[in-house]
C-alpha cells in the first residue's frame, strides 16, 4: 500500500509541502487548501497527512472512498455528496474541507510534495 | 461489515417494465426545474387529483417569515384548504409535504427530513409527522417547497415528479403492489436510469391496511447503496395513510438531479460545513459512550425505561419486567446489521436508521420470503412488544415489518393491541367477540393475524383498526365493558393513540403528551427525567416553564426539515460540566450549530431566541387550527387515568411502597388505616388535582385563557392575529 511516509524530526517548518499540495491540486498557494498540514508545537514540528488507513471508507454514505490498485485511498467527486462524515471520522483528522470547496479532500500519495521538501522529511513508500 | 458484501432479499423486480407499460397516463404538466436559492424554491406544487389540474403557487417573503417552512408551511396550506366542518375524508382534505429550508443540507446529521401535513381520520384536527428518506430533499431540488394533494382520484394512481425533466404526470398503476416494501422498490428501478440513478428516486407509499383502518401511515423510501435495497422511513401518526389511501393514491415518486453538497445554495457553506464537521467528530468520539445510536438506534433505551420502571408494559399497567432484557439493546446489536452508516439522509452520521436483513417472515402473504426490515425502533419495541407482553424479538421484527408494509402506525398498533389484551385479560374480550383469536398477553402469532386482517379488510382487525377512542365505545355500546373504565384504560388524548413512555410518576410528562397540539406523541417535550429522575423542574412553574420552552423549541425541527434525534442523542463531551443541570438540558451549544445552520443557509441571521419565536408563531396558529375544527379547549386536553395513576389494584399493589409513601409525604395519610381501594382513589382525587394545576399554570405560560385559547394579545405577540384567526379565537375570548 502506497502512502506519504513523514519524518517529522527532520522538518524545518519550511512548508514548501503545502504550497506545492495547494498549487497541484487547486493551483494556488493558499496553505489552507493542502492536504498535508505542518503545525509547530512546543518547538518542533508536525506533519499532518492521511495515511491511507482506510477508516472512511465505510463511513461514507455513497461509496465515494474507496481503495485504487496501489491501495491509496481515492475520493471519486462524482459520487461524493460532500458530507464531510469522512472528515469528523478521520482518526488522524486529515480529511480536509475547505468553504470554498463542496468536496472535501485528501492525500493521494501523489508524491509532488516529496521532491520540494529541502529537509528530506517526506518520501512515498510502501506499506 | 464486508463492503462487499452481497445481501439476499426476495426481490420484486422481474416484471416491471411489462408494469410500467400498463401505466396509463391521465394528465401531465409541464415545469422549470430549479434548485433552492438559501434554502428556498419560492414556489410550491398544488395537484387536485379531482380534477386532475396542476397549480403553482409563489411562496413570498410574508409566508417565509411568518410560517418558516415544513411543518409551518403545512398548516397555513392546510388551513386555506379546508373549512371548519371538512372531514378527514372529503375532497378538500389536503396532504402537504413539505422539507423545510435546512432541509437537503448534506453537511449536519439529520437534515433530509419531510413534515407530512393532514386532517387527521383519528383526531379530526391537523396532524403532522415527521419522516426520513430521500423524498422531501428530492422535491426541493426538483424546484418546490412543498407538495400539496387535494381531491379524490376515480382509480388508483401514482404522482410521478421528474425533477430533471421537469415533468409531473398522474398515471394509473394497476398491477404494481400496493404494499410498501415491494411498492418501493417496484416504482424506484421504474423510474431510475440505471442502476447509479437508483438513489436519485425516492416513493411515498402506504399499504394494504391503511384503507381499512384510521391508522395508515406513509412510507417514503430510499436507496441504500449497500445492501441495495430499498429502505422505508415513516410518517407514522395520525392515519396520514388512511387519508392518501382515501385519494385513491399508491405512491408518489420523485426523481431528481444526482445531489451534491451545496444545492440548497446556502448563504455560507463554510458556516454550515464547520457545523457539521463539529457534530460528526463529537459522534465520533463520545456516541459509544453516551447513546450507542450507530449501534443500536433508540433502542439503546428500552434498557433504561425498564430499569427506571418507565418502559410500557402490558397496556402500561407496569414500567418494567423481567424479560425486558430480551428485546433490549443486548438483542438489537446483534439482529442489526453492524458497520453499515444508516443514515436516512446524506451525513447522517448519527446514523440511526438499522436495519435487521435477510429476515426470513413466519406469517402472512409474504411468508418465507427475505426481507429488509426497517427497525425495530424504541417506540415498536415498547409499543408491540413489551407493551403487548411480548419479549420474542423475532415477533416483534416481524410485526414492525407488516406495520411498515401494510401502511400501518407501528405506535398506535402497539397501543391498540396492548388495550385489546387488557380487554381480553378483564373479561371484555373474547374469543366469541373476537372471531377466535386469542388475545392473551405475550400472544405474538395473534398480533400478527389482528395485523393481516387489517391488510384483508376483514374480521376483528377491522374494529382495532378503528382506534382507542373509537374501541371503547364500541365495547361499551355493545355492553361489553364499562365505559369508565375503557376510558381510564385507554391510552389516547384527542384521538390519538399515546406513544411509548410512562407518564404516570411523571406529571411534567402528563403535560408533555396531553398539553399537545396533535395528541399524545413525544415529540413536543420529553421531560420524564428532568421531572421524575432529576427532580429539576419541583414547581408548577417549573413544570410550566418546560412545557412552554421544550415544544417551542422542538417545533423549530418540523419547520426546517431537521430530526430532534442530534439535537441532545448526541451531547458535546463538556456539556453536563459546562452548564448549569437546566441549561445543559437545552443543550446550548447544539441550539447554536442550529442557529449557525439556518443563519448559514438563509443568510437570515436569527439568534436562540429567534428559534423560540419562529416556532411559536407555528405552534399557536396550530393551537388555533385545533379550536377552529372543534377541539383546542381544555376538555380535550385531559389525559385517561392510566397515564396519571394507577387504575387498578394490582397497579397499586406493583408501587405499593412509593404509592404508600406519597400518601404519608403528599397528603399526609398514613396509609395502614386504608384499604388498597381507598388509597387509589385517594391518590386519583390529589392526582386530578395536581393535573389541573399544571393545565393552569401550562395555559398561563403559553399566553392561553383558562379554557386554553391563545389570548388576543398572544396572536399579536406573534404576529399571527389574521382576521380569519382572531376571528376563531374571539368568540371564546
Amino acid at each position: 500500500m502506497k502512502y506519504l511516509k513523514t519524518s517529522p524530526a527532520k522538518c524545518q517548518g519550511v512548508r514548501a509541502c503545502e504550497k506545492t499540495c495547494s498549487q497541484t491540486f487547486f493551483k494556488t498557494g493558499d496553505p489552507s487548501k493542502s492536504a498535508i498540514q505542518v503545525k509547530e508545537v512546543g518547538g518542533k514540528f508536525e506533519i499532518n497527512v492521511c495515511n491511507q488507513c482506510g477508516e472512511c471508507i465505510p463511513i461514507c454514505p455513497v461509496k465515494a472512498l474507496s481503495r485504487n490498485k496501489l491501495g491509496v485511498v481515492m475520493l471519486d467527486k462524482k459520487l461524493c455528496v460532500g458530507c464531510l462524515m469522512c472528515v469528523g471520522y478521520c482518526p488522524t483528522l486529515s480529511m480536509r474541507t475547505h468553504p470554498d470547496l463542496r468536496e472535501p479532500f485528501k492525500c493521494v500519495a501523489c508524491g509532488a510534495c516529496v521532491k520540494d521538501c529541502p529537509e528530506k522529511a517526506l518520501e512515498i513508500a510502501e506499506r | 461489515m464486508d463492503e462487499n458484501k452481497v445481501f439476499e432479499y426476495t426481490r420484486y423486480t422481474q416484471d416491471i417494465e411489462a408494469m410500467k407499460a400498463a401505466h396509463q397516463v391521465l394528465a401531465e404538466y409541464a415545469f422549470t426545474p430549479s434548485l433552492p436559492q438559501k434554502g428556498y424554491n419560492n414556489r410550491s406544487l398544488h395537484i387536485d387529483l379531482g380534477t386532475l389540474k396542476f397549480t403553482e403557487k409563489k411562496i413570498d417573503e410574508a409566508m417565509k417569515q411568518t410560517f418558516t417552512g415544513g411543518r409551518g408551511f403545512g398548516l397555513k396550506y392546510l388551513w386555506d384548504a379546508i373549512k371548519p366542518g371538512t372531514k378527514w375524508n372529503d375532497p378538500e382534505n389536503d396532504i402537504i409535504i413539505s422539507p423545510g429550508p435546512i432541509c437537503g443540507i448534506t453537511q449536519y446529521p439529520g437534515a433530509g427530513k419531510s413534515l407530512v401535513v393532514t386532517l387527521s381520520p383519528i383526531t379530526n384536527i391537523p396532524i403532522d409527522s415527521n419522516v426520513g428518506g430521500y423524498f422531501g430533499p428530492l422535491l426541493k431540488f426538483s424546484g418546490f417547497d412543498a407538495l400539496e394533494i387535494q381531491g379524490k382520484a376515480k382509480e388508483d394512481v401514482i404522482i410521478v415528479l421528474d425533477g430533471v425533466k421537469g415533468k409531473v404526470t398522474i398515471e394509473t398503476a394497476p398491477q404494481e403492489s400496493l404494499d410498501s416494501h415491494i411498492a418501493a422498490e417496484q416504482f424506484t428501478h421504474q423510474y431510475a436510469a440505471d442502476e447509479a440513478d437508483l438513489r436519485n428516486v425516492s416513493v411515498v407509499s402506504s399499504g394494504a391496511a391503511a384503507a381499512h383502518s384510521l391508522i395508515g401511515c406513509l412510507n417514503f423510501s430510499y436507496y441504500d447503496v449497500r445492501r441495495k435495497v430499498t429502505r422505508l422511513k415513516q410518517a407514522g401518526r395520525g392515519g396520514i395513510g388512511t387519508v392518501f389511501r382515501d385519494k385513491k393514491i399508491k405512491a408518489l415518486v420523485v426523481h431528481g438531479p444526482q445531489v451534491k453538497g451545496d444545492m440548497n445554495h446556502p448563504a455560507d457553506l463554510g458556516r454550515i460545513q464547520r457545523a457539521g464537521v463539529k457534530l460528526h467528530r463529537e459522534m465520533h468520539d463520545f456516541d459509544d459512550k453516551m447513546c450507542g445510536m450507530r449501534k443500536v438506534g433508540t433502542t439503546n433505551i428500552v434498557g433504561v425505561m425498564n430499569s427506571y420502571d418507565l418502559l410500557p408494559v402490558m397496556n402500561f399497567q407496569y414500567g418494567s419486567h423481567a424479560d425486558a432484557p430480551k428485546i433490549d439493546k443486548t438483542t438489537w446489536i446483534k439482529q442489526f446489521t453492524q458497520g453499515i452508516p444508516d443514515g436516512c439522509w446524506y451525513g447522517c452520521s448519527m446514523a440511526c436508521a438499522h436495519g435487521v436483513d435477510e429476515f426470513a417472515l413466519r406469517t402472512g402473504p409474504y411468508k418465507g420470503h427475505k426481507v429488509v426490515v426497517d427497525g425495530p425502533e424504541y417506540e415498536t419495541a415498547a409499543g408491540c412488544g413489551s407493551n403487548c407482553g411480548i419479549f420474542d424479538p423475532l415477533w416483534v421484527i416481524e410485526c414492525n415489518f407488516y406495520c411498515d408494509t401494510y401502511g400501518i402506525d407501528t405506535i398506535s398498533f402497539g397501543t391498540i393491541t396492548g388495550f385489546i389484551m387488557e380487554c381480553w385479560q378483564r373479561g371484555i374480550l373474547n374469543a366469541e367477540r373476537t372471531g377466535g383469536l386469542d388475545m392473551s398477553w405475550g400472544k405474538g402469532e395473534s398480533q400478527l393475524e389482528l395485523m393481516h386482517q387489517m391488510a384483508r379488510g376483514e374480521g376483528f382487525g377491522l374494529i382495532a383498526g378503528q382506534g382507542v377512542q373509537r374501541m371503547k365505545r364500541i365495547f361499551a355500546d355493545k355492553g361489553w365493558g364499562d365505559f369508565a373504565f375503557l376510558t381510564d384504560i385507554g391510552l389516547e388524548g384527542k384521538g390519538l393513540e399515546q406513544s411509548e413512555y410512562m407518564s404516570k410518576e411523571s406529571l411534567a410528562q402528563q403535560g408533555g403528551y396531553y398539553l399537545t397540539n396533535k395528541g399524545p406523541q413525544h415529540d413536543e417535550a420529553w421531560v420524564i427525567f428532568m421531572d421524575m429522575v432529576n427532580n429539576q423542574i419541583p414547581t408548577f412553574e417549573d413544570k410550566a416553564e418546560a412545557l412552554y420552552y421544550f415544544p417551542m423549541f422542538r417545533t423549530w425541527f418540523g419547520l426546517n426539515g431537521l430530526c430532534k434525534l442530534p439535537w441532545n442523542d448526541i451531547e458535546p463531551g463538556d456539556n453536563r460540566t459546562k452548564n448549569a443541570p437546566m441549561d445543559a438540558a437545552k443543550v446550548p451549544e447544539h441550539v447554536q450549530n442550529y442557529v449557525d445552520l439556518f443563519s448559514g443557509v438563509t443568510g437570515r441571521e436569527i439568534t436562540k431566541e429567534e428559534i423560540i419565536k419562529m416556532s411559536e408563531r407555528v405552534y399557536q396558529f396550530q393551537r388555533v387550527f385545533d379550536l377552529r375544527m372543534g377541539k383546542g379547549v381544555r376538555k380535550y386536553d385531559q389525559p385517561p387515568y392510566r397515564a396519571m395513576g394507577p387504575v387498578t389494584k394490582e397497579e397499586y399493589e406493583s408501587r405499593q411502597e412509593r404509592y404508600d409513601k406519597q400518601l404519608k409525604d403528599w397528603m399526609n395519610i398514613d396509609p395502614s388505616t386504608k384499604s388498597t381501594e381507598e388509597k387509589i382513589a385517594l391518590h386519583r382525587k390529589y392526582r386530578e388535582d395536581r393535573y389541573q394545576k399544571l393545565v393552569e399554570a401550562v395555559y398561563k405560560r403559553r399566553g392561553w385563557t383558562a379554557d386554553g385559547v391563545p389570548t388576543l394579545e398572544t396572536l399579536k405577540r406573534n404576529g399571527i392575529d389574521f382576521p380569519e384567526v382572531v376571528e376563531v379565537v374571539a368568540k371564546h375570548q
